[in-house]
């Protein structure tokens, strides 16, 4: 071990053709995008519009960029594992060895939740609770810009293996040691994964207390809790769950580290240690982890619903309480990942029943919002073609989950097939459609312009019945006794032809995807005639259509104020909605500077994490102050505003009539 | 802008309260992995065999002491008294000091007798509960060094108290910590 490099040496660099095709594709795409930027003259524009703003407008289009290029990263581990699984039976040992597809299902796992549903959550939420809530800007705008930066360093961490060499983990997505301690990984593999992450959980947890502040203290005056919007509340409930759960996380991952870097023993096999606590402490997480992904996706679809049906939400009350529940409830069922521990019968049976009990609350979600339904005006725009989906998807998966919630049956699908198929069922079918549904229902208020609809329903329909195709084999392996992570198995079982119609399922999904990239290139080039003028294209009910598309940096030249819940909804009701403007006039408003120092303190933290990873312990002492040195500097400023006076405001307001 | 700044305040403390609460999570955590682990000693010896009661009571008064005079401090800060505010935070930070000064040698004595972190997952837990903690009184000095120099430069504003409120919140916070680990590991270790 070198003091100046650590561990990090030559033979580290990558070497393997699935590394070296990382290196070279990623070198390539960071060559193309300098190119780009520079043959355009556009690095400052970059630099003071974007990569230092402090707009959660803009952080929320950042974070989705980031999501959805790791999720091509994420697909292509999907593909890789299910081309090795179609292969490798009987005498072929298919094209990966078990050390490379160990470590592709664990980052395709860690990818998936971290950096691809987390990241397009966050965007979202960025993009549109200040605006539903009648918000010029978070409670925090600084450290919603550090959130951004530390997830991006998280997710270059989790790839940086591509390019300074060693490996990734091996060990599944959670790293349950006592595989992932020093004596069984004692690669990096391991270490990457804690630093990754450690910093974009952090980063999580500082959104999560960014988001609750500004929820329970910015409304607009009149918009008590009970006449918040649905998405609003499932936010605020899934950061609240944020703020319990992440803590525990960011400890687990740090007791791993001090078992791993200094010899301690909290989940050795030996010395006393523990591993089974280890899998407590992350389900205690990760359980919640899962409705916190969730929860946001079940507010888009109440928004969706409402919206396209032209009706009220029907059981609103019922609804936020369903949504408490089942935040309630997810932390008390974390023992049924592993019921097989053995923890006795008595113990079993009551994280057996409260496992059950969460199909009350979602059930009466599902039912809401086909009231809602229920003699509205309905339009089947995309959204709810993503809705409608969804319904028949998550009601498929939540049955199979009410069936493993039963420990009995538990014993026989745990670490199967078919608990991969659920899981997956209720991400995809879930979160990920809830998201695609934002997605199409929120473009127009972000960009100004409309989404192809024609193009939009098909990609729907390619994702819909490739996803089935994909995972209803997956549950009948999983009754077969099909095991997940399994990189060969014999012939004489016949699995075969099931997993190479699941490869099939992925190559008509990967058809969607090709579709929904095609969608946003085609009505980018036709955005003339498809541009939101009205800024409220679905005639829609809360208040972020109120505002223009795309809305200016200060959301509302004045705060509206709520007197019901649909506030926009009832301000279009009433006849004379400008009146309220020649009354209050313009006032001056106070923005949030922009600033570089989100980008330094998450380059400090990566470096620091990279030194971690690599033993440099030179390198980390140096992050490290450097951290603290932006801390102090940060905490110390008294300039982070700005005043945009009245006029400029006015003029800036007349422009935008005058376009119009 | 007096609103403004009301404002403000309203949102950092809040949010300053909601971070609190999430560093009360980790350390539960910690505790937890300290009940499940502090009979895991692996033949080694356990908390009764350590652990010196009188020591870690003289902890304890030197910390429940600065929490006092921290608190002073902060009444000083709304009387606007800048010389009483700096000697206050001085005299905080001295017995901060003294109290980490302790901790160390308790551990540099753990440590030389062969009873270290690797030792046993008892120990284990041990060191990272209470280190944890000094980590987190370490941090806190450091602050109380950079709030002295900052209201020395430019006074009492409300910005600085609000700095001075966050500060003295999270000192008295470590302290309500310092009293479970003192209850739970020194005491329910040793008797």
């Amino acid at each position: 071990m070198s003091i100046f490099f650590g561990n990090l040496s030559l033979s580290a660099l990558p070497h393997e053709w699935f590394t070296i095709g990382g290196t070279v594709s990623m070198i390539l795409m960071g060559l193309g995008v300098a190119a780009f930027l520079t043959y355009t003259k556009r690095w400052k524009w970059l630099w003071t519009e974007w990569l230092t703003a402090c707009d959660p407008k803009k952080i929320g289009i950042m974070y989705i960029l980031v999501a959805s290029v790791m999720l091509f990263r994420g697909a292509l581990d999907a593909a890789m594992i299910w081309l090795q699984q179609s292969l490798s039976v009987g005498a072929s040992h298919g094209y990966l060895d078990a050390g490379h597809f160990q470590q592709i299902f664990t980052a395709h796992g860690d990818i998936m939740v971290f950096f691809v549903t987390m990241g397009f959550l966050f965007g979202l939420i960025n993009l549109i609770v200040p605006l539903q809530i009648g918000a010029r800007d978070l409670a925090f705008p600084f450290l919603n810009s550090l959130g951004f930066w530390l997830y991006l360093a998280g997710a270059i961490l989790i790839n940086l293996f591509f390019v300074f060499g060693g490996e990734f983990a091996a060990t599944g997505w959670l790293s349950l040691p006592p595989l992932s301690e020093l004596a069984y990984s004692p690669g990096v593999g391991v270490d990457y994964w804690v630093w990754s992450l450690q910093v974009s959980g952090i980063g999580t947890l500082i959104g999560g207390i960014n988001f609750i502040v500004t929820i329970l203290k910015m409304r607009a005056p009149g918009m008590t809790l009970l006449k918040m919007p649905m998405f609003t509340w499932t936010s605020l409930i899934s950061m609240i769950l944020v703020v319990c759960v992440f803590p525990i996380l960011t400890v687990t991952i740090t007791l791993l580290w001090l078992d791993r870097y200094f010899g301690m023993h909290f989940f050795t096999s030996s010395f006393g240690g523990n591993p089974m606590m280890y899998v407590n402490l992350i389900w205690m997480w990760g359980h919640p982890e899962v409705y916190i992904l969730i929860l946001p996706a079940f507010g888009i679809y109440s928004e969706v619903v409402a919206t396209f049906s032209q009706k009220k939400l029907f059981g609103y009350v019922s609804m936020v309480i369903a949504a408490l529940l089942v935040a309630g409830l997810a932390v008390l069922v974390w023992l049924h990942h592993f019921f097989t521990m053995g923890a006795g019968a008595d113990v079993n049976a009551f994280f057996g029943i409260t496992t059950m009990f969460i199909a009350i609350p979602t059930g009466v979600q599902i039912y809401n919002w086909l009231s809602t339904m229920y003699r509205g005006k309905i339009t089947f725009s995309q959204p709810m073609h993503w809705f409608l989906g969804y319904v028949a998807t998550f009601t498929f998966g939540g049955m199979a989950g009410v069936l493993m919630a039963s420990p009995a049956a538990d014993y026989q699908l745990h670490n199967s097939l078919f608990l991969v198929a659920h899981f997956h069922t209720m991400v995809i079918g879930g979160a990920l459609f809830g998201i695609f549904a934002g997605i199409t229902y929120w473009f127009p208020k972000v960009t100004g312009f409309k989404l192809n609809e024609r193009l939009g329903k098909l990609a729907f329909w390619f994702w819909i019945v490739g996803f089935f195709v994909s995972f209803v084999p997956l549950y009948i392996l999983g009754f077969m006794g099909a095991t997940r992570r399994l990189d060969h198995y014999d012939a004489s079982l016949g699995w075969q032809p099931l997993f190479i119609t699941a490869g099939v399922g992925l190559v008509i999904i990967s058809f969607g995807v090709a579709l929904q990239v095609w969608q946003i290139v085609m009505s980018f080039i036709s955005r003339k005639q498809n541009l939101d003028i009205t800024g409220d294209p679905w005639n829609g009910r809360t208040l972020e259509w109120s505002t223009p598309s795309p809305p200016p940096a200060y959301n509302f030249a004045i705060i509206p104020t709520v007197t019901d819940r649909d506030a926009f909804w009832e301000m279009k009701q009433r006849i004379n909605t400008d009146t309220e403007t020649d009354k209050h006039g313009y006032t001056d408003i106070h923005m949030p500077k922009n600033t570089g120092m989100g980008i330094y303190l998450a380059g400090f933290v990566f470096i620091f994490g990279f030194a971690m990873v690599w033993h440099i312990v030179w390198l980390a002492i140096v992050s490290l102050i450097g951290c603290v040195v932006c801390i102090i500097i940060r905490s110390l400023d008294d300039e982070v505003e700005y005043t945009l006076p009245a006029a400029e405001v006015e003029k800036m307001e007349k422009l935008k009539t005058g376009y119009l | 802008m007096p609103e403004i700044h009301h404002d403000t305040t309203e949102k950092v403390s809040f949010g300053f309260w909601v971070y609190l609460m999430t560093d009360l999570i980790m350390f539960a955590v910690l505790f937890a992995a300290f009940a499940v682990l502090r009979g895991n000693t692996f033949g080694g010896p356990s908390g009764a065999q350590l652990f010196s009661l009188p020591f870690a009571l003289t902890e304890t008064l030197i910390l429940l002491t600065s929490s006092f005079t921290c608190g002073l401090a902060m009444v000083f800060a709304h009387r606007n008294d800048k010389n009483k505010v700096t000697a206050l935070f001085t005299i905080t930070s001295l017995l901060g000091t003294a109290f980490l000064a302790m901790e160390f040698t308790e551990f540099h004595r753990l440590i030389l007798e062969g009873n270290g972190p690797q030792r046993s997952a008892f120990l284990s837990s041990f060191f990272t509960l209470v280190g944890t903690h000094g980590l987190h009184i370490a941090v806190g000095l450091l602050w109380i060094i950079v709030l002295i120099v900052k209201i020395w430069k430019t006074n009492l504003t409300s910005a600085n108290i609000r700095r001075l409120t966050c500060l003295s919140l999270f000192w008295h916070f470590l302290d309500l910590v310092w009293i479970f680990i003192f209850t739970i590991v020194y005491l329910m270790g040793t008797i």
